[in-house]
């Protein structure tokens, strides 16, 4: 059976992207517009892993992680920030909030399946 | 496995126009004294996400500009750097300058050669001494023991990277309720709806007359589906054509950096205000409205709004205020474009009407002067001035807005201003009109244009050999046009006397149609006739009436010409 | 992957193509079936101004303003009565849609690329310039016709003149003393 992930961006082209590349790989993907929306549909689907993007409206990606490592279904998977910085302060940021790893855009999509494969195969 | 990303670009394209107007709109909202900082944060992520998304698709240039422009804000809100006037120019003109980029990538225009590295110039400048850093293009937040070592870090891990997150969910397959708030839809999708809905509302109105006549009794089931049916079909057909409705916003929201801009040039003050920004009105209608009020805007703050020196001496406030407003009134949408200038100057006025040997007359009212304005090459300015003294007059303008079945007027008052008000109908697809026959004959009048219909005296009409018939209504003589003559049209009533005149006016003309008789007046589902034949003279489109059969939409103003070019030079 | 379908294929066994036949006057011709939207009764049509006596008006078909043209009229072949016997063919030429008034629609022919034989030249009917040949069915001589390039052709009148007209333009020179 495929296994899910969540991509959250408010950008529609990365969104895009993003799904239409992890699904070409075998992936189910379920997206979402923002942390809001990424929270919602995290309660509603059991994520395999979760991608977020860190700087978004609202909600953002390091204030996304810790609401999702608050929850008990989310305690465990995977959940990989994409980011424009790649600083150290930016890192130990996620780091605290929870992320289990980073991937900096902009990224190219034989990057991103290779990510995602070393977490979840 | 390779991936073509140029599938993503009209996605990208489009939603980078949308970060690069909301970019625009925030910059010149900003108060440069006290910047809002949620304000100051939208302008921020609006750069970063057009950065992280070109940089994805391959978008250099825009990368580079936005990289360093997002830098530069991202500095200003953390309070490293003071917000200053000259940011924002340079700001806009980035934007400028990416919707420039953006185009070209699209294949519109080409991006000028080294305009992108000389706005990163530009924009460093700013903000000296502190470049942007370089970045890692990824990293792991601890090193993957499989990572070859020296390759440059793309993403990063913490811990050891899961290596199963446990039995495969049941529920993954379930697919969460759609939660986004709008979905993008093609233009032509919507028209061919509009156009679908067009027929349920002539097949309805067949059906309706096709019953007319039953027995209430025998048939009110029947009848009274029927009635449902219209309700539903017009609740229907309001809900389809609001998806073509725009927010006025749209249109306004590009006015504070033509007003911004122009008063920069001109050495005033000038502050502008709109309302009625979510006033709805056709796309077709918006987009060709702006070009028609950016006109009146710089008429506005060229001519209308004095210098600071001449409001001061006049006791008012130094700064002018340009107002844009938008509301909704019967089946129109007005528009007006207001300021708190000098107002028309009617001796002026006048004096260059005669000049231009216009017809010009001391007994003119407010209202008639001022529609000299409209005339052909009339312009008030004592010098044609850069701003708005470029051929384009208001002649123009009124052609323009006429074109969309809008009226304009004028209204100002010496020393506290002038109010150019426009007209528009809610939307071209659909026109308010008043059926008319000529022979066996249908047509259609655009309501718009009508001013009266009446049966003329046989003392009302006079018969000039060569030159026409003029119909006397109201003290004013009229040229007639005949429809029948016209169109040629068979077996329809000739004598003025026995058939029926409408009054219309088209740019301040009047002139009188002559037909056999008038119908009711109803809403007419617009269709080309040109689709499949070619362009026929005094006829603008084709409906189609409630028994199925065509009728076609009369070219008021051209009629309107052709009753006045068959009157002797001087009437 | 196959390709099959395509038109005026010179391959032995070229496919046979559909082909609608009417009569105008005592000739009978042929066109591509695929250009034929559907065969309406004749509804009288509302009248465009200015234009051409073949050029009967405009009807409605579903939603399209379609214009109407008489072909008896525009080739002088049969009489151009009315009744509620008569046939319209509507046309779906280029992006445009048209009906065409004819004597009768009689059946529709398959026809292969290699029995099309070129035409002689004509003194009559729809003249040669759009006459794609002569075909045998049976007893008949069928006259094929590019009825595409006849609807669009300046003759009609039916297209918008192109920024120069051509010499085709069937308006009779104006004198003027």
């Amino acid at each position: 059976m495929a296994k899910t992930i969540l991509a959250i961006d408010d950008s529609a082209s990365i969104r895009q992207m993003v799904a239409f590349t992890l699904k070409s790989s075998g992936y189910e993907i379920v997206e979402a517009v923002d942390g809001v929306d990424g929270l919602e549909k995290a309660r509603s689907i059991a994520a395999d892993l979760v991608l977020t993007d860190q700087n978004m409206p609202g909600m953002d990606g390091l204030a996304l992680i810790r609401a999702l490592r608050a929850l008990p279904e989310y305690g465990a998977v995977p959940i990989l920030m994409l980011t424009t910085e790649s600083s150290d302060d930016m890192k130990q940021q996620g780091r605290a909030a929870g992320a289990t790893g980073w991937l900096v855009k902009p990224f190219d999509p034989q990057k991103l399946i290779e990510v995602v494969r070393k977490v979840i195969g | 496995m390779t991936i073509d990303i140029s599938q993503f670009f009209q996605v990208f394209y489009e939603e980078t126009e949308e970060h690069l107007a909301a970019m625009e709109s925030l910059l010149l909202a900003l108060d440069i004294a006290r910047p809002d900082a949620g304000q100051l944060n939208a302008i921020f992520r609006a750069a970063h996400s057009i950065k992280g998304s070109a940089g994805t698709f391959g978008f250099k240039d825009l990368a580079e500009v936005t990289h360093v422009l997002e830098h530069l804000l991202d500095r200003i809100r953390r309070g490293e750097l003071l917000l200053r006037e000259d940011m924002i120019d340079a700001f806009l003109a980035a934007g400028d300058l990416l919707k420039v980029l953006l185009a070209a990538h699209k294949g519109q225009g080409e991006a000028p050669v080294g305009a992108a590295d000389a706005m990163c110039a530009r924009l460093s400048a700013l903000s000296a001494p502190q470049a942007p850093p370089e970045e890692e293009a990824y990293g792991f937040f601890e090193p993957q023991p499989e990572a070859p070592a020296g390759e440059e870090e793309a993403y990063g891990f913490f811990d050891e990277p899961p290596v199963s997150p446990g039995p495969p969910s049941p529920t993954a397959a379930v697919q969460p309720p759609a939660g986004e708030a709008s979905i993008r839809v093609g233009v032509a999708k919507v028209d061919e709806m509009i156009n679908l809905v067009g027929e349920l509302v002539i097949t309805q109105a067949m059906l309706v007359e096709a019953a007319t006549g039953l027995d209430p009794v025998r048939h009110e089931r029947l009848l009274d589906g029927l009635a449902q049916f219209e309700r539903n079909t017009r609740n229907l057909q309001e809900a389809v054509m609001s998806i073509r409705m725009m927010p006025m916003a749209t249109v306004f929201s590009r006015f504070p950096r033509v007003v911004r801009e122009l008063s920069q040039k001109l050495g005033k003050r000038v502050e502008l205000r709109t309302s009625g920004d979510d006033t709805e009105l056709d796309k077709g209608l918006i987009e060709r409205i702006v070009d028609p009020l950016t006109h009146l805007v710089r008429n506005s703050l060229d001519h209308g709004i004095e210098s600071a020196a001449e409001r001061r001496a006049a006791g008012k406030p130094e700064a002018g205020v340009i107002t844009m407003k938008a509301f909704h009134q019967g089946g129109n949408v007005v528009i007006e474009v207001g300021d708190d200038g000098a107002g028309l100057s009617r001796p002026r006025i006048l004096a260059k009407a005669r000049e231009r040997g216009l017809p010009a007359d001391d007994r003119m009212t407010d209202a008639e002067v001022w529609q000299l304005i409209f005339e052909p090459g009339f312009s008030t300015a004592e010098k044609v001035t850069e701003i708005s003294g470029r051929g384009v007059g208001m002649d123009v303008v009124k052609q323009n807005i006429g074109a969309l079945g809008g009226r304009v007027e004028i209204q100002s008052a010496a020393g506290s201003g002038t109010c150019t008000v426009v007209r528009l109908p809610l939307t071209l697809a659909i026109i308010d009109g008043m059926s008319v026959a000529a022979g066996p004959e249908t047509y259609v009048a655009p309501l718009g244009y009508v001013i009266e219909s009446l049966q003329p005296e046989p003392e009302m009409v006079e018969r000039r050999s060569g030159a026409g018939t003029l119909v006397l209504v109201r003290e004013e003589r009229l040229p007639m046009v005949a429809l029948h003559e016209v169109f040629g049209v068979p077996d329809a009533v000739t004598a003025p006397e026995q058939a029926i005149v409408v009054v219309v006016e088209s740019d301040g003309v009047r002139a009188a149609l002559l037909v056999d008789a008038v119908g009711g007046q109803q809403p007419f589902v617009v269709k080309s006739l040109e689709a499949n034949y070619r362009k026929v003279a005094g006829i603008s489109g084709a409906t189609i009436m409630g028994d199925g059969r065509v009728a076609l939409i009369l070219d008021v103003p051209a009629l309107v010409r052709m009753a006045c070019s068959a009157l002797p030079a001087a009437a | 992957m196959a390709i099959d379908g395509l038109p005026g294929g010179n391959g032995a066994s070229g496919s046979a193509r559909e082909y609608l036949v009417f009569a105008l006057g005592p000739d009978e011709y042929a066109i591509d079936i695929l250009k034929v939207q559907e065969i309406r009764v004749y509804e009288r049509p509302s009248a465009l101004a200015n234009a051409p006596a073949f050029v009967k008006g405009v009807v409605n078909l579903r939603g399209s303003i379609v214009p109407i043209v008489d072909l008896r009229i525009k080739f002088g072949a049969g009489a151009a009565e009315y009744t509620p016997f008569t046939v319209v063919v509507m046309l779906s030429v280029g992006r445009r849609l048209v009906g065409a008034v004819v004597d009768g629609v009689s059946d529709v022919v398959p026809l292969r690329a290699e029995d099309i034989v070129p035409a002689p030249e004509f003194a009559a009917g729809l003249g040669t310039r759009y006459i794609d040949g002569l075909a045998e069915a049976g007893e008949r001589m069928l006259i094929v016709v590019d009825i595409e390039g006849l609807m669009l052709s300046a003759e009609m009148q039916l297209v918008d003149a192109a920024p120069r007209s051509g010499p085709d333009a069937a308006l009779p020179a104006e004198r003027t003393a």
